[in-house]
């Protein structure tokens, strides 16, 4: 018999709403067992009244009442297999305190419900056939997403785009491995020399990736497409954790102070001695559906001060990991060779950076320095916060443009994912190295299958032992 | 009734057909009294199609079998008279062996084996009835019956009926009901059988004409000789041990004018007609469904073989037909050599039944008859050495039940034995099943050369596997250890004379101060462990068996690895057992469809699970986070 589960569905911090799911065959004996409702002798106050007795409640509406003498509550119920663990639900809306939700769990938890584990309630949706693995990994996504672009890929990979993407590339590894088979099989009819002729003459509605070419050839164009695919994993994080951003600019340039500006409170110490900000300091603010995570550096310069020398070590550490890279540039001192050095390793990196002229309150215009033609600067005064708007929207700007466009292309964002597709390239590649290698075509279909199989694990078209369980330990309580 | 012949038997194997001779072999010579049936005495282990063994994936097999103990191997070295190792270009996961036997050779050869086997009686008679009893809800076999009524009583029994089940011979508008050759089919154990439960279906396949050489001019074709260097199928023989003058065989095509006469009256044609309801093999075409199948080609291969030194009769390989007589002779004088050739023996299509061999487990066992087993084409399979294999599994494994010890199951990883018998009692197969080198998962490691080192320890383990032969083994494996480590740490020096060679053998010649070692070198595509000997100089006189070992562990280490892998994966999901008693209705995450198939075939683990045809892998998720909740 399946037990009866509950949780409480909504964050544990003080909240306007709170909800506590109840998933199982017991849901509408449980709730009929701690609900009170309105009645005409004592009100609606006292909570002693009756509701019409749960068990006959049509599904999927919403009644009023009291758990006991614990909260008022809005109660909405669903039937089995119409929820979204596919069981009897109800789900009971509270006032949001973390007190008062648990004492209403602990009620439903004392009437014949156990404690949900993480992902339980999604395990379920997925036992019940309500959703797929992949939708499940997605729906993980969704709750774990910092802001709308990130909700929108998941959906987006909800829907299939990955999964398309991914099946197409699968297609072509099978039936180039079909091939070699038929030719280890059936030599009188089929040579890999035929292959232009017998796969590439197929018609299926999309490009043919056999047409005119080798087999080496078609494999280049394959790894190409995992290559592409993993391509988007780095746009794919930064939807989903936020852009990486590393504030460089000589002691002093104003760094923290810029910080502050965006954050809009006081957090990193702003100081006007040179190299006081030895620690890096991550925060993150969200602009119009992108998170910025930043990180503030110490101040880099060529230094002979020990302690000093370990911050802008670490400075230029975080700007090669950097997503984004805010170069502040004191605006009332000559260029230097810091300033030289610091581009130069910024170029030489290829980091995305966008170049803040600073202190323009204390400058006369138009003694701006020359920074670059085309790099991207904004004039900003970060005392009196000038500026600012117009380098966010720069900032927005310079990831929306061009390389990603959330809702239709496949962005990978699963970290499970990208992992896949690197196994895959690696055995695609491997693959090629045997033609190149010139063994004989019986090898190459060893790693062809194991391409196959880690593209298939990216969508649940293949098996593996603890593939359900990795996914839904991501789970939280609750979900 | 007390004018019946009653007998008590250990064990009834009824049929002497490939799959019976191993069964009855390997029951016999584990201790088990056994007694064989045949229709025919005289027709023990039959060739009615193909004049060899072997072949590409089925070499594989017949060395299988023999690493296990099995008789084939040793038959085919005795009576083979010619022999080729085919498709040497490739790699050599598919190297396989075929061997062209004498065919009456085969037979008087097997025949002498089996009547000299203790504990084996054979008996010339139909087995009309299994019966069984039923004790505490299982059904366990008593006794065969046959048709004089003779009533044998058996703990176990092994269905290895071949073709020979009603079967029916089939050209253009003439059909027989017989057995191949003309031999009596069985046309009573159906009906025991549909009596049991057992669901049983209808397959076809077929067989080329038999042509006198004597009115065919070989000069017309190509040549094909035996190879130079013969190989034999038996671990225990040595090439010295079998050498003899082979027979050629020769090359011949069909043309435009075959195909057209072909397509002219392919409404005569049973198959196409309709008047062969079974399902034929794909993989096995006739010449007829090749015309229709591939439009394109402008001729088709066909292979002309001796049916044996006894005979004049050719085999006509690829030219398997169900035609009308008249057309099959107008279309064989198309072809080059055969002008004026004249028939010994219709091609003929043959029906017969068999059954759904999803009924079975892994050990060849029904799943509700203790007891009773089935190995052969009666499973759906098609091929002698398909059928070879799946008997002995069954004799061993009922032989082992008998007396109490654990049964053997190969699992896909293990060999292509165990590749074919989960093929058949998992995916429920529509038309003959043959077994090919694309069905192996693993082929790297499957390999014909080592099949001894897979198999030889279990055969040995089972008894059927003699201590000396055995031995033999332990001292090959040790002695491919040891050249292996040898070769690993024999470092080559950047010499003039190294170079020098390295360079005439189109090999990158070392630089100075970066020594490699005889293993870096046997890696290098243009090299092999042989072609190395010259600059090898400490190296031992080795069996061609450890040199070949030798090489290919080394050569191909990378790939093995990364198969190895595979296999380590793929047994993960091979040991997450399904209980017994699950019941599938109740995990409403599983299709309608897969609930059927699983309710209905009841895998034993999550990886026989998936292999089902209708189980996807979405449901064998759903079916592991269940078993795990």
């Amino acid at each position: 018999m399946t037990e009866t589960i509950a949780a409480i569905a909504t964050g544990l911090t003080p909240a306007g709403i709170g909800i506590v799911r109840i998933s199982g065959p017991e849901s509408y004996t449980i709730i009929s067992k701690i609900l009170r409702g309105c009645s005409r002798r004592n009100g609606c106050e006292t909570g002693n009244g009756t509701v019409s007795s749960p068990l006959s409640w049509k599904p999927n509406r919403i009644h009023y009442g009291f758990i006991k003498d614990i909260d008022e509550v809005l109660v909405m119920n669903m039937r089995a297999p119409h929820s979204y663990t596919g069981e009897d639900t109800i789900e009971i809306n509270c006032h949001g305190g973390p007190y008062m939700m648990r004492r209403i769990l602990d009620e439903v938890l004392n009437n014949g419900a156990r404690l949900a584990e993480p992902g339980e309630f999604t395990k379920r949706a997925f036992l019940n056939g309500r959703i797929d693995l992949a939708q499940a990994e997605a729906v993980i996504d969704i709750i774990n997403s910092t802001n709308d672009n990130a909700a929108r890929a998941s959906v987006a990979q909800l829907k299939g785009s990955v999964s398309e993407a991914v099946k197409e590339i699968r297609h072509d590894i099978l039936g180039l491995t079909a091939f070699v088979e038929a030719v280890l099989d059936d030599p009188e009819h089929y040579s890999m020399d035929d292959m232009d002729a017998t796969l590439g003459s197929m018609d299926e509605g999309r490009e043919n990736i056999f047409k005119g070419r080798s087999a080496k050839d078609a494999l280049n164009v394959v790894s190409e497409r995992i290559e592409g695919l993993i391509a988007t994993y780095k746009y794919g994080r930064v939807i989903r954790e936020g852009i990486n951003t590393c504030i460089l600019g000589k002691p002093n340039a104003g760094k923290s102070s810029l910080l502050n500006a965006l954050l809009g409170e006081e957090r990193a110490i702003v100081t006007d001695i040179p190299g006081t900000t030895r620690d890096v300091i991550t925060e993150s603010l969200v602009i119009d559906g992108l998170t910025l995570n930043i990180m503030d550096t110490a101040g880099i310069r060529e230094t002979d001060d020990a302690v000093e020398k370990i911050g802008v070590r670490k400075a230029y550490e975080y700007a090669a990991k950097a997503d984004l890279v805010i170069y502040v540039i004191d605006s009332t001192v000559p260029m230097d060779e810091d300033d030289v050095s610091i581009m130069k390793f910024i170029n030489e990196h290829g980091i995305k950076a966008v170049y803040v002229v600073n202190k323009i309150d204390s400058t006369k215009s138009g003694s701006l320095p020359f920074v670059g033609a085309e790099q991207l600067c904004c004039p900003v005064s970060a005392l009196t916060g000038e500026g600012i708007s117009a380098l966010l929207s720069t900032i927005r700007k310079m990831f929306e443009s061009g390389d990603i466009s959330y809702n239709s292309e496949a962005v990978i964002t699963n970290e499970r994912h990208v992992e896949l597709l690197k196994e895959a390239l690696r055995s695609v590649k491997a693959v090629i190295d045997s033609i190149n290698a010139g063994m004989p075509e019986d090898f190459y279909t060893i790693d062809l299958m194991d391409a196959y199989k880690s593209l298939g694990l990216i969508i649940g078209e293949e098996t593996e032992d603890d593939l359900a369980d990795r996914i839904f330990a991501d789970f939280c309580m609750g979900k | 009734m007390d004018n019946c012949v009653y007998e008590k038997y250990d064990i009834a194997i009824v049929g002497a057909g490939h799959a019976g001779c191993e069964a009855a072999l390997a029951a016999a010579r584990l201790g088990l009294k056994t007694i064989m049936f045949t229709v025919s005495v005289d027709s023990v282990a039959m060739m009615p199609c193909n004049p060899n063994i072997g072949g590409s994936s089925k070499g594989h097999l017949v060395c299988e079998l023999d690493a296990l103990g099995g008789e084939m191997g040793k038959n085919i070295d005795k009576t083979y008279i010619q022999s080729r190792m085919l498709n040497e270009s490739k790699g050599p996961a598919v190297h396989s062996l075929r061997a062209q036997a004498d065919k009456q050779a085969y037979i008087r050869e097997m025949r002498k084996t089996l009547e000299n086997t203790e504990n084996l009686t054979i008996r010339q008679a139909e087995v009309a009835e299994i019966l069984v009893e039923e004790e505490n809800g299982m059904r366990h076999v008593t006794a065969v019956k046959t048709v004089s009524g003779a009533t044998y009583d058996v703990r176990r029994a092994v269905l290895c009926t071949g073709v020979y089940l009603k079967a029916r011979c089939i050209f253009g508008e003439v059909s027989e009901y017989t057995g191949p050759n003309g031999l009596k089919a069985a046309n009573h154990l159906t009906a025991s059988l549909i009596d049991l439960k057992i669901p049983v279906k209808r397959f076809k396949t077929g067989t080329p004409a038999r042509v006198d050489g004597r009115s065919v001019d070989f000069s017309k074709m190509q040549i094909q000789e035996g190879d130079g260097f013969v190989r034999p199928f038996s671990f225990s023989n040595e090439p010295e041990d079998i050498k003899i003058d082979q027979v050629p065989c020769y090359l011949t095509y069909t043309n435009e004018e075959t195909h057209q006469i072909i397509r002219e009256n392919i409404d005569r044609s049973p198959l196409f007609s309709g008047a062969i309801k079974g399902t034929g093999p794909r993989y096995c075409p006739s010449i007829e469904d090749k015309v229709m199948r591939f439009p394109d080609k402008d001729r088709h291969q066909i292979f002309v073989e001796p049916e044996g030194l006894y005979t004049n009769e050719v085999y006509l390989s690829g030219m398997s037909s169900s035609m009308p007589e008249d057309v099959q002779y107008r279309m064989i004088r198309t072809m080059p050599g055969f002008e004026h050739a004249s028939i010994v023996r219709n091609a003929y299509a043959i029906e017969y039944d068999c059954i759904d061999a999803t009924a079975l487990k892994s050990t060849l066992e029904f799943k509700d008859i203790k007891g009773l087993y089935a190995a052969g084409q009666i499973n759906g399979s098609s091929g002698y050495e398909e059928a070879a294999v799946q008997g002995f599994m069954a004799g061993v494994n009922a032989a082992l039940s008998f007396k109490g010890e654990e049964e053997v199951v190969l699992s896909r990883s293990d060999a292509y034995i165990g590749v074919l018998i989960d093929d058949l009692v998992t995916k429920e197969s529509q038309e003959p099943y043959r077994m090919m080198t694309s069905r192996a998962e693993y082929r790297l490691l499957l390999r014909q050369d080592n099949a001894d080192l897979r198999l030889r320890e279990i055969g040995h383990r089972i008894g059927l596997v003699s201590d000396a032969d055995y031995e033999k083994f332990l001292q090959k494996k040790a002695a491919i250890d040891e050249e292996a480590a040898r070769l690993e740490s024999t470092m080559v020096g950047a010499t003039e004379k190294t170079n020098e060679f390295l360079i005439a053998h189109n090999s990158d010649p070392l630089k100075e101060g970066h020594g490699v070692s005889m293993s870096d070198l046997i890696k290098r595509p243009e090299l092999s462990y042989e072609i190395l000997a010259p600059i090898d100089k400490k190296r031992p006189e080795l069996s061609w068996r450890v040199r070949e070992q030798v090489n290919i562990r080394i050569k191909y280490e990378g790939y093995i690895k990364r198969q190895m892998i595979q296999v380590e994966q793929f047994k993960k999901l091979e040991s997450r057992r399904i209980p017994e008693d699950i019941d599938y209705n109740e995990i409403k995450g599983l299709r309608l469809e897969a609930r059927q198939k699983l309710s209905r075939i009841r895998p034993a683990n999550i990886g026989q699970a998936g292999r089902i045809s209708g189980v996807s892998p979405a449901d064998v998720n759903v079916l592991l986070v269940y078993l795990k909740c």
